[in-house]
């Protein structure tokens, strides 16, 4: 029965996808990975699928399925790498995964998070000093 | 009764006489584009083919395979007018004097008896018709494939994927888009961006001159995949006529950045990726080579 890792790295989940998805595979990884974020409290998840090149309407969906998930559980999400023919079919599709951050590689993707988490801190760390002053 | 096949080869060469005789008298000759000579013998090869050719079982049927040599030749003269800037009419005109010609033999050796020379005009009259639709159709088919031709080149004109910055692509499309066109600007564009590693592409329509729902739509799924690789799509150059056929047709592109012209787009994607043109201190001097 094969897993997908999932890694945990500070605030960061990462899952990278090296194999081609079959249904059983992405329904397990959308299990396992909602309770990492709910156990790690994670804020950020990146999910790299460079490897690969064939998407059905189901996976797309669990792919979509997954950044909303994780978004309820307040953890921005990141699909990276996503090849041409992958991106091509989800369009026809009329998957166009809205709410889901995207960049064109694991690093691009990891600054965006990064960012984004800051902007979340920050914002945080002004409302707290809002509370303070009141 | 296969009289006038007889006829004709024996008269063979009073029909070309007659032949040229007849169209060096027309008004329409044009002796600009051909001279006398010439066209004496490509109207004797024509004589000599068909009435070598011509034979008592064939004369009714055009299709024969003795006639591949005829309509080889009528291949031939229609293609090569056409280059020499003959009109279509004047082609046919050509051949259709022909049968003039051999009429007129027939006239001549069968007047003392008028149910064979009506007969026999009949089967000249259809077989010389029936050649000079061949001569349409090759003329027709040449125009065909000179089209055929420029349709693949036009195909062919691939749309440049330029690399206007470092993490910048540029894709200007000039012309028409079809559906298979804009799929091939998709594929490319997306291509591009994973080889490159661009974050931002800059599609500019200025040299579109229409756009259609479906085109539109098209161009929504290229920006939609664009941003599902991670990277950013700017739509730059819509022309005034192709926003208000945008806004009638109902299409919704609030999602998509649009800018007015590319160096507009550029600026975008400079602010984006946070780069900055200044402009140096100082006078420019111009050099002199």
């Amino acid at each position: 029965m094969d897993r997908i890792p999932i890694l945990k790295m500070g605030h960061f989940l990462l899952v990278t996808i090296q194999v081609d998805l079959y249904d059983r595979l992405a329904m397990d990884l959308e299990a396992d990975l909602v309770k990492m974020v709910s156990i790690t409290g994670a804020k950020a998840v990146l999910i790299d699928i460079s490897a690969v090149s064939i998407v059905d309407s189901f996976m797309g969906r669990i792919i979509g399925n997954i950044a909303s998930m994780s978004k309820l559980l307040d953890a921005e999400t990141v699909v990276v790498g996503m090849q041409p023919a992958v991106a091509i079919t989800l369009v026809e599709l009329g998957l166009e995964l809205p709410g889901v951050h995207t960049a064109l590689n694991v690093e691009k993707g990891m600054a965006l998070l990064s960012s984004l988490i800051i902007i979340d801190e920050e914002t945080e760390e002004e409302e707290d000093d809002d509370t303070a002053l009141s | 009764m296969a009289q006038s096949a007889q006829i004709l080869k024996n008269k063979k060469n009073d029909i070309l006489e007659l032949w040229m005789k007849n169209q060096l008298t027309d008004a329409g000759l044009r002796d600009d584009l051909m001279s006398n000579e010439e066209l004496r013998s490509q109207s004797e090869e024509l004589v000599d083919t068909l009435i070598g050719s011509l034979s008592a079982d064939n004369i009714t049927d055009a299709e024969s395979s003795d006639f591949d040599g005829v309509i080889e030749i009528l291949g031939g003269i229609s293609i090569t007018r056409a280059r020499q800037g003959y009109s279509p009419r004047e082609t046919g005109a050509y051949v259709l004097s022909l049968k003039e010609a051999l009429l007129s033999i027939l006239e001549t050796e069968l007047k003392n008896d008028l149910a064979s020379l009506y007969e026999e005009s009949i089967k000249v009259s259809r077989l010389i018709d029936s050649f000079s639709i061949i001569t349409f159709e090759t003329f027709i088919k040449g125009r065909e494939e000179v089209i055929l031709r420029q349709t693949d080149e036009i195909a062919e004109i691939s749309t440049p994927v330029i690399r206007v910055w470092d993490g910048i692509l540029a894709l200007p499309i000039i012309g028409t888009l079809d559906s298979s066109r804009t799929q091939v600007v998709m594929e490319n564009l997306l291509q591009e961006i994973v080889d490159t590693g661009s974050s931002i592409a800059i599609l500019d329509i200025s040299g579109v001159p229409a756009v259609d729902s479906l085109v539109a739509q098209h161009l929504i799924k290229t920006v939609s995949a664009t941003r599902l690789m991670g990277a950013e799509c700017i739509i730059s150059g819509i022309r005034p006529e192709i926003a208000q056929t945008i806004v009638h047709l109902g299409i919704d592109l609030s999602n998509i950045v649009t800018k007015a012209s590319l160096a507009h787009a550029l600026k975008f994607a400079f602010a984006t990726l946070r780069l900055e043109v200044k402009k140096k201190a100082g006078v420019v001097v111009e050099k002199a080579n």
